[in-house]
């Protein structure tokens, strides 16, 4: 054993997925600079340890969570390299939010191209995971609105990729699941708005079938198109959904856009009916995180939206864009266990069927999901892409020490639905896949090209994480 | 009740330690065993299933590698959960004896190895802001028996750290348990003069485990010598020096 192994101990911290279902203790180094970065590649080489990258820690499963090894966490290198608000060009350190992009931004008149339904993610994790948005049909993932990134590979290679100088390195990294390297800047394009508010239409169906049919009317005429989804209502109901499409104002038609191009414009609420702070409101919520309480709140939910007659609104990007951002810590709300989030990418020819029996599946060993979301996607070209030409359905499931053996059981089942039907798997959300699952979704071609990359960037194999320990 | 996945034994190649180790097993929990003699860990691994146990040959007193060790063993354990610090020495003490050399030694492999080996787990479940430890301390730490003084004393002082680790650490959910068993049937007692109520190590090891799974402050092993310690605490001074205990 070396004299240097040890790490200092107040590095070490309880870290956990963002659901709070799993969790590992690690050696946290949170670098400022790049000098700083490759100082801890040098520590890790020295103490005999492994490196997991994680930005916000936003991933909901264990992508960011290296066990007892060294956890280089890259929210100290947030800073915003350069804007030019006539091209939309911005480059950011990996460590920027997108929270911090779209503040920068939008009093320029942009908007990040894609983003995910919170707004805390750093750029790095979502490049790492190539995250995609509510307009995924139609924009595709973040991914494709990166012109260049610079690349710090474990082996200490230093890289500066194009998508159209090195497309295949470019394909191949975003997305990577922090295997290869950290992204230390990243140069993307933002999207030019006409107004800080999107036009937004509400559409209800009264099953699964009626679902996919207001996805076909609306998806040619929206940039935006999400469904919610009444897991628990079953027989004819299974599926019952609220749709919300959204759309950019087209020049002209926002009167005040300086106006609504304001930050200001964009804050989410921080009290609830004017006087509850938001802060307080998941210990609310908690009473009703059960089987009765959630389906009291997904029948209120169907039924309010059914019934009422406001089916048309004008909303801040902020407002449709960051939906989980509305209640700060609901998660809380699931207790100590946590949650896990399922989701799974099914071609369009067999989605409908696939999601009827993963739903009837959860509801058959009384294990609805208490938060179902649907989405449209569209294929791309990343190697280790999640999206395919058909639709999604992400699944939140409740994990208690009594049911967290069964829950993993009923995944198992849902993998096999998912993969019956040729579907996919997206890394920002695992926590249950199984490395034979991993394997047959991606094929073996795809694993190799993974390999070969994996043996060039990072020969010692040290950027691991408990994901990777789990699937590769 | 906590289930422990991962822990560490000190002191576990015989007696009370290697009960606790075996048990933790049984358990299905990943177990890290340190003693000195290296055989009887690697027996006790022998039967574990594999990949659960982890055997490091250690002298306690070599305090200059305990910080590498406790962090080796908790890389290899891929985290930890309990500790339970074990190891003790009891030499037999003749009425008249005052043996520094003896004293000494007892001192410290009962007490600064401990401290050394649960500063390390203070440490560590302070950051973590969980654990659970426990310290087999004795019923000789409750009263100065003139039989063996510095024994009675090193036992003492574990008692009285472990209450300080426990009001230390109980505002970050870290739970600190002491034990204080009597008569053992192990190498230590084997074959000691007024030997009573002696139970087995493996029952002592359900005992101590149950107490630390029910987050006790303080456990006797069997439960009623805490009557008995009781009163030996009440004994008058003038009284308990005519006493021969």
């Amino acid at each position: 054993m070396e004299e240097s192994f040890v790490l200092p101990i107040e590095r070490l911290e309880p870290l956990k997925g963002w659901g709070g279902a799993v969790g590992a203790a690690a050696y946290v180094y949170r670098p400022s600079t790049g000098g700083q970065l490759k100082e801890v590649f040098a520590t890790a080489r020295a103490t005999g340890r492994t490196i997991t990258l994680r930005g916000a820690g936003r991933s909901y499963g264990d992508a960011s969570l290296g066990r007892e090894n060294i956890v280089i966490e890259l929210t100290r290198m947030n800073r915003i390299l350069d804007w030019d608000p006539v091209s939309g060009i911005i480059t950011c350190e990996p460590g920027v939010t997108i929270e911090q992009v779209w503040r920068y931004v939008i009093e320029d008149g942009y908007w990040p191209p894609v983003v995910s339904g919170t707004m805390y993610p750093t750029l790095g994790g979502v490049l790492g995971m190539n995250i995609h948005g509510k307009n995924n049909f139609v924009a595709g993932p973040i991914g494709e609105h990166v012109c260049a990134f610079t690349f710090l590979a474990a082996s200490g290679e230093e890289l500066s990729v194009g998508r159209e100088t090195d497309p295949d390195l470019f394909y191949s990294m975003i997305g990577s699941f922090g295997m290869f390297g950290v992204f230390t800047s990243i140069k993307m394009k933002m999207k030019k708005v006409y107004s800080g508010d999107l036009d937004v239409k509400v559409y209800t169906s009264d099953n699964l079938h009626g679902l996919f049919k207001i996805y076909e009317e609306r998806i040619p005429e929206s940039d935006y198109l999400v469904g919610w989804i009444d897991a628990f209502a079953s027989g004819d109901k299974l599926g019952r959904a609220v749709v919300h499409q959204a759309n950019y104002l087209k020049p002209g038609v926002d009167p005040t856009p300086k106006q609504s191009l304001r930050a200001a414009h964009q804050d989410l609420p921080d009290t609830l009916f004017g006087f509850i702070p938001k802060s307080i409101m998941w210990i609310f919520l908690r009473p009703f995180t059960n089987n009765v309480g959630f389906k009291l709140v997904n029948w209120a939910k169907f039924w309010s939206s059914k019934i009422s007659p406001k089916k048309q609104m004008r909303q801040a990007h902020a407002a449709f864009a960051f939906l989980l951002d509305y209640v700060p810590n609901w998660k809380k709300s699931y207790g100590k266990g946590g949650l896990i989030q399922f989701q799974s990418f099914i071609p369009k020819e067999s989605a409908e069927e696939a999601f009827r029996a993963q739903f009837t599946v959860c509801q058959s060993v009384n294990m609805p999901p208490y938060l179902a979301v649907f989405k449209r996607h569209r294929p791309d070209k990343f190697l280790m892409t999640h999206a395919v030409d058909g639709f999604s359905l992400a699944l939140d499931f409740k994990v208690t020490r009594k049911n967290r053996a069964k829950l993993w059981k009923l995944t198992e089942r849902l993998n096999q639905i998912t993969l019956d039907a040729g579907g996919r798997f997206y890394m920002a959300k695992d926590a249950t896949l199984t490395r034979e699952a991993f394997r047959q979704y991606l094929g073996e071609e795809t694993l190799a090209k993974f390999a070969a990359l994996k043996k060039r960037f990072d020969p010692d194999n040290v950027l691991v994480s408990e994901l990777s320990k789990r699937l590769l | 009740m906590p289930h422990w996945n991962r822990a560490l034994v000190i002191g576990a190649s015989s007696g009370i330690g290697k009960a606790l180790a075996e048990q933790l097993l049984k358990d299905g929990a990943s177990v890290a065993m340190i003693a000195r003699r290296k055989e009887p860990l690697d027996e006790i691994a022998s039967k574990a299933p594999s990949g659960k146990a982890f055997v490091y040959p250690h002298d306690v007193t070599d305090y200059d590698t305990t910080e590498a060790l406790f962090q080796q063993i908790t890389k290899d354990l891929g985290g930890l959960d309990l500790v339970i610090y074990n190891s003790g020495v009891m030499f037999a003490s003749e009425e008249n004896e005052f043996n520094l050399k003896k004293d000494r030694e007892m001192i410290e492999v009962n007490v600064t190895a401990a401290f050394a080996w649960l500063n390390e787990a203070a440490r560590r479940f302070q950051q973590t802001k969980s654990g659970t430890i426990v310290g087999i301390s004795s019923v000789a730490g409750d009263r100065g028996r003139r039989a063996n003084p510095a024994y009675c004393t090193t036992k003492a002082a574990l008692t009285t750290y472990l209450e300080s680790l426990r009001n230390r650490l109980s505002k970050y959910g870290v739970k600190v348990v002491t034990i204080k068993p009597g008569f053992i049937d192990t190498e230590m007692t084997r074959g000691k003069p007024g030997l009573f109520w002696l139970i087995s190590a493996d029952k002592a090891a359900q005992i101590i485990l149950n107490a630390a799974r029910k987050g006790k402050s303080t456990a006797y092993v069997p439960g009623r010598w805490r009557y008995v310690s009781l009163i030996l605490r009440h004994i008058p001074s003038f009284i308990f020096k005519h006493l021969p205990v």
